[in-house]
């Protein structure tokens, strides 16, 4: 039960962070119709500014300025770059983007290096944020704040402390999640962003100026990447590929949340999460399941190679194989609303 | 160039042709095939520096009198890169070359170099595995122009074995490792010796992970700690070893890590005070050597303001040097045959390049993480803590029979 729960734990706050990075992606994507490749390259460039501003002013400012200044420079370059090539069609626009993703690597590995920088979170975010007791004198689960004593880890007694930068990671996405809601739906700018969505024409024809909400969305987008990078860099690693990894990952996101869909992105990412951290503790295999199942030829079963394969070996490619069957059975993902 | 210029420099060339030490002068390139980027890429450009630092050191006294000068290639651990670097480093008429983070890529290497070998005779490259440890390199696909200079796979789980069959505490093992060659011959070799020497010990999980891919290892650690054992042995190193240990910190895991490569970069500033006397390493070399090797590792950290650990450096400059010496030539073919069962005095006893499989026998050492002091203060990282022996294994306990045919040519 225990190890249920902080397994479950593990998994949410990696979706939470995953959530942070495709919110932006899928609001550019349903809005522009483009899909920004460079976007977990404003993630890394987040992680790697929030690094140098930590070092010179601690991690608030950090965690403040970095996604300001890298928002700024998302919105930059919607302006200068994006706009100019909108004119020509998407083709143009998605290989922009796909330059852009290079040139920001090949400068992340100028400036910081080819290795990874040593960006550790702040001493108030070290240690535990609570601890999960489960067995031992208390036969009930339950949990205590910070570090749990010596004594209450005896015997018997299993103690799973779950990190604070874990949960302070879940806390701003939780934050980030409600007030992009409030904005989207119950203020005048949301309003102006859902009608653009639809229907820019009209919009732009009732006197809004929608090229400036493009670029508004574009740089808060790249902004909420880059808060992602910094809490994500200082709680795993803060290095030149972070941005692939992450990348292909925030892509199977917003195809099976749906793209375009905000709703749709939360639930993909939650489910990726928890679905790729659960997976690594389940150690059955094709083989196991066809033994259950009384299936026939299981001599042959229980020795292929293939059949062996556990869950748990199979884990980092599950996403991929999402993507693959939410393309197949429901192309506009679990939430969308346009068809293919 | 005048004439006279010129006739200098003929004459100068014909005395040096014409004197009895003839590879004396001569400069021998060393290509170094390893990762300068990605995950990987701090436990490389530690190994570079390693290899130029002992370059410099070894160029200025060894007993052939020639010059050592390492060339730095990337493979991104990628066996495909480490073939095109290969060919680059052939192509500048390099013919020694070294290699050691990933057997993936010392595999590859084997194949190509043999291959290369037998087309183009007169061309030969030898292959100095410094610190790839897949036992197969050394047995089913053993090959005359590699030389190991780290031990295998099983030579290490051999010594580690044996000092865990005397922790009567040991109860229940789980094993993981990285998901290929190495990390699979880790569990492999696992399995086998402690069941032969302690089969009373449970194995109660095993898991593989993608190699240099895993950024969150929390629900690996999940996992360790609801199957209820006390000792884990891992072969991981570099980013996996470093993102695991602080993960089992974080994550409140108590129990004992037996691995391969706590001594890599990274690794001991993620264990910090943390996992203080229950991380151990079993390697041919730790922290506190003393004499000769202690001198240079405080030269290095001075230098470089980073921590040497790959020992097996050392080995290579001071075989290169001394077959050199003995074939008196710097031609791969005869330096290869001067190494074949060549012996040596090194920072670990004497060692020796068996001639059965080119697999150097050499002492081993069981070393624990603790606070570092009078005795051991040689202090990684800043930590403040070290690496203090526990248990020294000779060759003879760590050493394993081999099935090499090797074809002598």
């Amino acid at each position: 039960m225990e190890f249920f729960l902080i397994s479950l734990l593990n998994g949410v706050s990696y979706g939470l962070l995953l959530f942070m990075l495709s919110a932006g992606l899928t609001l550019i994507f349903s809005m522009m119709g483009v899909l920004n490749f460079a976007h977990a390259s404003f993630y890394m460039l987040g992680a790697y500014w929030g690094y140098t501003l930590s070092a010179l002013w601690g991690f608030v400012p950090a965690l403040i300025l970095a996604p300001l200044g890298v928002g700024l420079l998302g919105a930059g370059f919607e302006k200068w770059f994006l706009r100019r090539v909108h004119a020509h069609g998407h083709v143009p626009e998605l290989l922009i983007t796909f330059g852009l993703a290079y040139v920001v690597l090949e400068v992340v590995q100028l400036l910081w290096g080819r290795s990874a920088v040593p960006f550790a979170p702040p001493a108030w975010l070290q240690g535990p944020a609570f601890t999960l007791i489960g067995g031992g004198p208390f036969t009930d689960l339950h949990w205590v704040w910070g570090a749990a004593s010596e004594a209450a880890c005896q015997g018997t007694a299993l103690c799973s402390p779950f990190p604070a930068t874990r949960a302070f990671m879940m806390g701003v996405a939780l934050v980030m999640v409600i007030s992009l809601w409030a904005l989207i739906t119950h203020t005048r700018v949301g309003l102006v962003i859902q009608a653009a969505l639809t229907h820019p024409q009209a919009v732009q024809t009732l006197g809004h100026n929608v090229p400036r909400v493009f670029m508004l969305v574009f740089g808060v987008g790249t902004g909420l990447a880059a808060l992602a990078g910094v809490i994500g860099g200082s709680t795993f690693v803060t290095e030149p590929s972070m941005a692939a990894t992450v990348g292909s990952v925030t892509f199977v996101v917003i195809v099976v949340g749906g793209l375009g869909s905000l709703a749709g992105a939360f639930g993909a990412s939650l489910l990726i999460g928890t679905v790729q951290t659960m997976a690594v503790a389940i150690d059955l295999s094709l083989s196991d399941l066809w033994l259950a199942l009384g299936l026939p030829g299981q001599a042959s079963a229980a020795t292929s190679p293939w059949m062996k394969l556990t869950l748990s070996q199979a884990a980092p490619i599950l996403p991929y194989l999402f993507l693959v069957l939410m393309l197949m059975v429901r192309p506009r993902g679990l939430m969308g609303t346009r068809e293919g | 160039m005048t004439f006279s210029q010129r006739l200098i420099a003929a004459l100068g060339a014909l005395f040096v042709c014409g004197s009895a030490l003839a590879q004396k002068g001569e400069t021998v390139k060393i290509a170094w095939i390893d990762p300068l980027s990605g995950l990987m890429a701090p436990v490389g450009s530690n190994q570079l520096k390693s290899f130029q630092f002992f370059a410099e050191k070894f160029s200025q006294n060894n007993p052939a009198g020639v010059k050592f000068e390492v060339i730095g290639l990337d493979n991104k651990l990628s066996p495909a890169e480490s073939l095109n670097a290969l060919k680059a480093a052939m192509d500048q008429g390099v013919r020694y070359v070294t290699q050691g983070n990933g057997s993936s890529v010392a595999g590859a290497l084997i194949d190509a170099i043999n291959k290369h070998n037998e087309r183009n005779p007169g061309k030969e490259v030898v292959y100095l595995n410094h610190s790839a440890v897949d036992p197969d390199f050394t047995n089913s696909k053993c090959s005359y122009w590699h030389f190991r200079f780290d031990a295998d796979t099983s030579m290490k789980m051999e010594a580690m074995s044996s000092f865990m069959k005397d922790l009567p505490e040991i109860k229940k093992i789980y094993l993981l490792n990285q998901n290929y060659s190495h990390g699979q011959q880790v569990a492999k070799f696992a399995k086998e010796t402690i069941g032969r020497k302690r089969p009373d010990i449970q194995f109660v999980g095993e898991d593989l992970h993608p190699l240099a891919q895993v950024r969150d290892f929390a629900p690996y650690i999940a996992k360790i700690k609801a199957s209820g054992a006390d000792s884990v042995i891992t072969g991981n190193w570099g980013s996996d070893l470093a993102l695991l240990i602080k993960a089992a910190n974080e994550g409140g895991f108590n129990g004992k890590f037996f691995t391969y490569y706590t001594g890599v970069t990274g690794t001991p500033t993620a264990l910090g005070k943390g996992g203080e006397g229950r991380v151990y390493q079993i390697a041919y070399n730790h922290y506190n050597m003393g004499g000769q090797m202690g001198q240079w590792m405080n030269e290095f950290q001075t230098k470089y303001k980073d921590d040497f650990y790959t020992g097996s450096a050392i080995h290579i400059f001071a075989y290169l040097g001394e077959a050199m010496a003995k074939a008196k030539s710097t031609d791969p073919v005869k330096v290869a045959a001067a190494m074949h069962g060549l012996k040596l005095k090194s920072f670990n006893g004497e060692v020796e390049m068996r001639k059965l499989d080119h697999q150097l026998q050499q002492t081993l050492y069981m070393s624990v993480w603790q606070k570092a002091d009078k005795k051991y203060p040689y202090n990684p990282e800043n930590t403040g803590m070290t690496l203090v022996p526990v248990k020294t294994f000779e060759p003879y306990i760590s050493s394993t029979p081999t099935s090499c045919q090797m074809k002598t040519p």
